[in-house]
């Protein structure tokens, strides 16, 4: 048996167990539907039934969606568990990934402001 | 793998290479749909003829009156779908690793439908869109928005095949415990299709 075969078929130490993969997958769910009851007292049909929410929304958003995106890559991904080099090829490219949204996003917004201030 | 499992493999940085190279690719995918998710947040309300994702729209041409064209529920259903079937994977890999054929593959069947179901909703959406009038050229919201979620359908599409690949593997009994390496780099594949589509769900669908 190759190197390969033997690390394989030995029990995955430290991985979680079903149950904590259902938890995982509740709390998922739940984040989900939270995101989408956002959007309907802010824009939906039940717009305004706890005030205006429109400064909060976007933050609220991320903050729902990166809570979610980091437990399917501890849990699921299992980067909560291996080796710490599997994390850094995926975080290191994921943190260049965020820069690059956010500076576009930012500089497309300061060109706007440029130009409707006739600039 | 623990480090402890590390210490047996002959190689380099004493990991897995197949496993490494598929978190390498995932890396690289995340650059590629950074760029796909800027460009839809850049042209974001830039279009200036409709149909628009959640305003009404009257074209000028005919005087009717297009609703947006987005449709939560739908796509909530699918988000949640795809959810699911990442949770479904992971438990058909703990069946992988630990010998259970019965688990490995109900979970992997229930995980392949809802990749389907994700695809069909899609493929329904898109032609729901084009009905509406909104197309790949009719405005930067097409254009973006097309090529964004087009291009996550292709992934998806990708990654049932993948699954379906080693379905049929565990139907031929050539998937057991030491070959589960195999199923485990289609699963990391398949979660980073969600993760993927948790970031466009908000940014696409529920953002005004």
């Amino acid at each position: 048996m190759t190197a390969h075969a033997t690390a394989a078929a030995e029990p995955a130490h430290g991985h979680p167990t079903p149950g904590t993969y259902t938890k995982v997958g509740l709390v998922l769910f739940i984040l989900t539907a939270l995101e989408v009851a956002l959007y309907e007292i802010t824009f939906g049909e039940h717009a305004g039934a706890l005030g205006d929410l429109r400064m909060v929304f976007v933050p609220a958003l991320l903050t729902l969606s990166f809570a979610k995106f980091a437990l399917v890559a501890m849990f699921y991904m299992h980067l909560k568990q291996d080796h710490r080099l599997f994390a850094g090829v995926f975080v290191f490219p994921l943190t260049i990934a965020a820069i690059v949204i956010l500076a576009l996003a930012a500089l497309m917004a300061y060109h706007m402001a440029f130009a409707k201030s006739g600039g | 793998m623990s480090d402890a499992q590390a210490a047996h493999l002959d190689t380099s940085t004493g990991l897995d290479s197949r496993k490494l190279a598929i978190w390498t690719f995932i890396g690289s995918e995340c650059m590629f749909f950074a760029s796909l998710i800027s460009t839809y947040v850049v042209y974001r309300n830039k279009s200036t003829v409709g149909p628009f994702p959640h305003q009404a729209w009257t074209d000028p041409a005919t005087g009717k009156v297009v609703e947006g064209v987005i449709e939560i529920p739908l796509v909530t259903v699918g988000t949640a779908l795809l959810l699911f079937s990442s949770l479904f994977v992971v438990l058909a890999l703990y069946g992988a690793q630990k010998g259970n054929r019965k688990m490995l593959l109900g979970w992997l069947g229930a995980t392949i439908l809802c990749g389907l179901f994700f695809v069909g909703m899609q493929v329904y959406e898109f032609t729901h869109f084009v009905h509406k009038g909104l197309t790949l050229q009719r405005n930067m919201f097409g254009a973006s928005f097309f090529t964004l979620t087009g291009f996550h359908g292709t992934h998806v599409t990708i990654g049932v095949i993948w699954l379906i690949t080693m379905f049929v593997l565990a139907l031929r009994k050539q998937l057991p415990p030491e070959n589960s390496i195999n199923l485990e780099m289609a699963a990391l594949y398949w979660h980073f299709v969600d993760v993927v589509w948790i970031i466009i769900f908000p940014v696409v669908y529920l953002m005004q």
